[in-house]
């Protein structure tokens, strides 16, 4: 029984040792919009190769976030899909005024697993398919964009109730992924790597740009784990990744 | 006016759903039940076991396999193409099927006790009074089960109105097809439409209030009876 006991104690120590280890190499909360799931994936790995610092990733679509912000959620910094909610959260006071920058700048992206859409405006034209998905465009920037893009082909109308609304760009991106879907308007960052399928880059004049801002919050203000995190983002190895995964940059 | 049917809609929807689900699963759960309450076979506890499931498992993980069960790749999506679609995702029947899975347990359980409690001596009865099994099924078993199944069935139609996971898995948020109050509250939080939020949250809220009080008269009234 003492033993039990002794052995219990060790392991407690060690794990609470491993807590406070933690926390001295410092860490912080990053709510990061889908569809930057993967370049912001190597950018923390490399943050973390480069500071020892750790930058925990949270995915979700940015209105939910910007919800959870106003809610006193544990976020030091918020990768945004748009620079509406960014600003917003600047503006309510859920963030540090100055810190907002424009990290990445998304593209749109047609993509079927189905038919062949490398001719896209034509293939929507056509509306050869069953169901088009895309992200909710009341939560995603990036469902907005897929319906003014829809809208500047003229196909709005006529393909309306084909349209199957992911909860974020990642399930958008699942539903054409399972073929669930045969059509989808994703991000081409989501496609970095992809080989499967045809894709047809939506041209810059049909819908307005995605710019995506990245903001430090009233929680990170004092981290200085976040702001360095947020220098990184700005730094040239963190450019380099994000033009890989096919975004512009400013 | 407007704003007013945006919010009714999955209302009616959800009503829908929840409705269908629950026959669906009465006529599919009662044999279920009756099998499981009265057959010896060693096997039985297994399929019990498989059709609880749900009750343990976080919704990811049916609405997991029902996407793919239910897609171009699935059984789903072969019944699908009987009509020419491709996959019964984003379809109401997709929520049906869906729902009938998450919610069998509820419905099931409180039969299969029914059936359980009544015991061999009512059916041995029924026997010497030559009745066929079948009849005494129909004029003996159901009728002594019934607070059983009124209990199953509110339970079933309860937690079809309350699924959220696999259906946000499911359903690609189609208004008027796959938007459920669930997941339109869900949509309003998101979206901070505070009002629509507070008026489909509060609802749900007075609806399962009702529902458990109702549940608690019943068996009250019930064990009364017995007595």
């Amino acid at each position: 029984m003492m033993m039990k006991l002794a052995m219990l104690a060790a392991a407690l120590t060690a794990l609470l040792s491993s807590f406070a280890g933690s926390a001295e190499a410092g860490q912080t909360n990053v709510a990061v919009a889908a569809n930057f799931t993967e370049p912001a994936k190597e950018i923390a790995a490399l943050f973390k190769q480069k500071t020892g610092n750790q930058a925990i990733l949270i995915f979700g679509a940015s209105g939910a976030f910007f919800t959870q912000i106003t809610h006193d959620a544990p976020f030091h910094v918020f990768l945004s899909a748009d620079q509406d909610r960014p600003k917003a959260a600047v503006e309510g006071g859920y963030a540090v005024p100055g810190s907002l920058f424009t990290y990445a700048i998304g593209k749109l992206v047609l993509w079927s697993k189905v038919i062949d859409v490398t001719k896209g405006d034509e293939a929507l034209k056509a509306g050869a398919f069953l169901k088009l998905s895309i992200a909710n465009p009341t939560a995603a920037p990036y469902g907005t964009a897929a319906i003014e893009t829809m809208k500047a082909l003229g196909v709005y109308d006529a393909l309306k109730a084909k349209i199957v609304q992911g909860n974020s760009i990642a399930q958008a991106f699942q539903f054409v992924d399972t073929r669930n879907a045969e059509v989808g308007f994703v991000a081409l960052s989501q496609l970095f790597g992809v080989t499967t399928g045809t894709r047809w880059l939506v041209p810059q004049d049909l819908y307005p740009p995605i710019r995506q801002d990245a903001v430090l919050l009233k929680k990170g203000e004092n981290d200085e784990v976040a702001k360095a995190f947020l220098e990184f983002l700005k730094g040239p190895e963190a450019r380099a990744i994000i033009e890989k995964f096919g975004y512009g940059l400013d | 006016m407007e704003a007013f049917a945006h919010i009714w809609q999955p209302v009616v929807l959800t009503i829908e759903l929840a409705t269908i689900t629950t026959l669906s699963l009465l006529v599919v759960a009662t044999p279920l039940a009756w099998w499981l309450a009265r057959s010896h076979s060693w096997w039985k506890e297994a399929v019990a076991t498989v059709v609880s499931l749900p009750m343990v498992l976080p919704p990811t993980v049916l609405g997991f396999y029902l996407l793919i069960a239910l897609g171009p790749d699935g059984p789903g999506g072969m019944v699908a193409t009987l009509w020419g679609a491709r996959t019964l995702a984003f379809t109401f029947t997709g929520l049906v099927i869906g729902s009938i899975f998450a919610s069998m347990p509820f419905v099931v359980q409180p039969i299969r006790n029914a059936f359980a409690a009544m015991g061999d001596r009512p059916l041995e009865v029924a026997a010497t009074l030559r009745a066929s099994p079948t009849r005494a099924f129909w004029t003996v078993a159901l009728p002594l089960a019934s607070p059983g199944l009124l209990t199953g069935a509110v339970l079933g139609f309860a937690h079809t109105v309350g699924e959220f996971g696999v259906i946000l898995m499911i359903g690609g948020n189609i208004p008027g097809r796959t938007r459920v109050m669930s997941t339109a509250i869900f949509d309003y939080v998101e979206t901070m439409q505070w009002r629509e939020a507070n008026i489909l949250a509060g609802g749900m809220v007075v609806f399962a209030f009702a529902v458990i009080l109702s549940m608690i008269l019943i068996e009250k009234r019930v064990s009364r009876a017995r007595a």
